[in-house]
């Protein structure tokens, strides 16, 4: 019986970033692809590879296109223009009866008046297998999503968290070459969330299925996927692992949507290769950063950095006097594992500052009120054109 | 002064529920009466329940609603249920806002009329295609058909509303081909409407008499008209007794059909997948 909080050994793999490899074949491909209702669009000429075995997320606000996109994908909707090609094999005009992929709905869509073992075997029995084969393969399903002995529970019997592995079970049974998951974890509570979470990757790593995820969440798309896609109206804004898109956002609409970021607008002053100088009046500064991102001198941009970036303390720190800026704390909030400040800076600019506590009530911990120092390392903050 | 508006309350159901079925009631216990005289009381005798049995007329017409009322109630049921499907499932097409309402205007409009108008084609057809060739049983359950279909689709339309369109999505991307999954899933989640329905069609086609009255020819009287220009003749017990069986069919008709309605509910909240805490 596999249990699947023992980690299988990792399967033989070519690459572990076959992104990054020009030989590798893209085993889903998209071309131009295009879906427009009435006159909207929603999803607007998309082009994406995803290779075999990645956890692929999309990523986006409500009614960015994510789902149609999905969708599309799974054959539920007929795109406008555009090709769908899967493992080689152009599947734009296939029904989705026909499509090696399955889809995992956000309502989950649990047939209600089928038991557990009636709808995790529905898509073999279309299949045509039948008899000893059909009940063993369901049993051994069942027992991999671990709800062996809930065979004749109906899905009114089954909490949520059971009821989405009823439907993650239903739509692995056919061994699809592609997995869709729409949301997949938006409907569990938190715990569980997050249990679910390191068991759908341990799944998706067992079986060498391709997922493709859908998910309006940056932690879920960050813990699970191998690359994420940010998604805005109808088109990709970034597409990277989730290290990169992080820390190296393409822009001030990816940085914002990965947690918090401040920004400063600023100046460009000086490109040297590798870093820059920029003057920011909002920051009240010089400002050294890494690589200018292509920004000649002149150029106005914004320095992103994030919270967790920025140091905080009440002496001054010894640097060269670059990226320091002087505060008071204007607000402090307390999470336990971490603080967040709210630092007012000289310009009248909350810049938001948060902490580990690694010491149990320091009695060096900044307080409301104080007068701090902010500084960071010019590698941690990203020039932003847009 | 607290219990003031209890009383009030309670006083005003009680009211309202005798104003309803003490008609009713009165009704059904004179069904019971021995007396020939309708309004006075002889003792307690089930004679006009025997007496109903041995009347030919009464006996035929009970037959013939009875066989009109199980057809039409059938043929609507699966006419309603299709014009359901179509205006839930087949999402936007020309004419649906069209068809929508035309499904639902017999609901409404009032039934002289919808008898006269049936009247008039019914005529016209056998003028020019010599069919139907006389007005009766025939005329009569395509009228009935006609209107019963609008409260099915009704009915059964709710039921596909409140649905999880992604059930049948999930069914064919798991492989089954459009009528698998109209057989597989479709069908089996929206039995309980159209149990509902064909019940709700059954009890008006047995009950209807102005639209009927219209399209029935010499020979096809159905029990409503029977009994109303029995009526008209004066009251006899034997329609009280006659009149007590219907309401105990009907009645029992609309309490399995509440019944149903009220269990598919209860279903459809419970089958509502986002509960949070396993």
């Amino acid at each position: 019986m596999p249990d699947p909080e023992s980690r299988p050994p990792a399967r033989p793999q070519p690459s572990r970033r076959p992104w990054e490899d020009r030989e590798a074949a893209p085993f889903v491909r998209l071309e131009g692809l295009s879906k427009s209702f009435n006159g909207t669009v929603a999803v607007d000429h998309v082009d994406l590879h995803i290779y075999r075995g990645e956890l692929f997320a999309i990523l986006g606000g409500s009614g960015c296109g994510k789902t149609t996109l999905l969708r599309m994908l799974a054959g539920l909707e007929i795109p406008t223009s555009g090709r769908i090609f899967i493992d080689g094999t152009d599947m734009t005009n296939v029904p989705p009866y026909e499509r090696p992929v399955n889809i995992m709905f956000q309502s989950y869509a649990v047939f209600p008046h089928m038991t557990v073992e009636q709808n995790v075997g529905y898509g073999l029995k279309k299949e045509g297998v039948a008899g000893a084969e059909l009940k063993q393969r369901v049993t051994e399903m069942l027992e991999l999503v671990r709800l062996g002995g809930l065979e004749k529970r109906k899905p009114d019997q089954l909490s949520g968290g059971q009821q989405q592995r009823v439907a993650l079970a239903r739509a692995l049974i056919k061994r699809p070459k592609v997995l869709l998951l729409d949301e997949p974890l938006a409907a569990l509570d938190r715990k569980l969330r997050e249990h679910t979470q390191f068991e759908l990757m341990n799944i998706q790593d067992r079986l060498g299925i391709t997922f493709v995820v859908v998910t309006h969440d940056q932690e879920e798309a960050m813990t699970l996927a191998t690359r994420i896609a940010v998604m805005d109206a109808g088109r990709f804004v970034q597409i990277g692992t989730p290290t990169h898109v992080y820390e190296f956002p393409c822009n001030r609409f990816v940085a914002d949507f990965f947690g918090t970021i401040n920004l400063f607008a600023s100046r460009v002053t000086q490109v040297e290769s590798g870093t820059c100088r920029v003057q920011s009046d909002e920051a009240g500064a010089d400002i050294a950063s890494g690589d200018a991102g292509g920004q000649a001198a002149g150029a106005e941009v914004w320095i992103a950095v994030r919270p967790e970036k920025i140091s905080i303390s009440r002496e001054a720190p010894v640097v060269g006097g670059f990226n320091v800026l002087k505060g008071v704390v204007w607000d402090f909030g307390y999470q336990g594992n971490r603080s967040i400040y709210r630092v007012k800076i000289a310009s009248g600019k909350i810049v938001q500052v948060s902490t580990q506590n690694r010491v149990r009530s320091d009695a060096r911990a900044v307080e409301w009120d104080d007068e701090v120092f902010l500084s960071w390392d010019p590698n941690s903050s990203v020039v932003l054109a847009e | 002064m607290k219990n003031r508006r209890p009383l009030f309350t309670v006083a005003a159901l009680w009211f309202g529920f005798a104003f309803l079925y003490v008609p009713i009631f009165v009704l059904i216990a004179y069904s019971f009466n021995d007396s020939r005289l309708v309004s006075l009381w002889g003792g307690f005798s089930l004679r006009w329940y025997g007496e109903l049995l041995r009347d030919r007329q009464i006996v035929d017409a009970a037959l013939l609603s009875l066989r009109i009322a199980v057809i039409s109630a059938t043929v609507s049921t699966l006419l309603g249920t299709l014009a359901a499907i179509a205006l839930t499932r087949m999402g936007r097409f020309r004419g649906r806002l069209l068809l929508g309402g035309m499904i639902a205007a017999p609901l409404v409009m009032p039934e002289i009329v919808t008898g006269l108008s049936l009247l008039l084609l019914f005529v016209s057809m056998q003028d020019l295609l010599g069919w139907p060739s006389k007005r009766g049983a025939t005329t009569i359950m395509l009228s009935h058909i006609t209107f019963c279909m609008a409260y099915v689709a009704v009915i059964v339309q709710s039921r596909l509303a409140i649905m999880d369109g992604a059930l049948e999505e999930a069914a064919m991307d798991l492989g089954g081909r459009p009528f698998r999954v109209a057989v597989d899933i479709t069908l089996p989640l929206i039995a309980p409407a159209m149990l509902s329905g064909w019940l709700l069609a059954f009890t008006l086609s047995l009950d209807d008499l102005v639209i009927t009255s219209f399209v029935s020819g010499p020979g096809s009287s159905t029990l409503p008209m029977v009994i109303f220009s029995k009526v008209r003749l004066g009251v006899t017990p034997d329609v009280n007794a006659l009149a007590t069986i219907i309401v105990a069919v009907v009645g029992l008709g609309v309490l399995v059909a509440g019944w149903l309605m009220l269990r598919q509910d209860r279903l459809a909240a419970g089958e509502t997948p986002i509960r949070a805490y396993a």
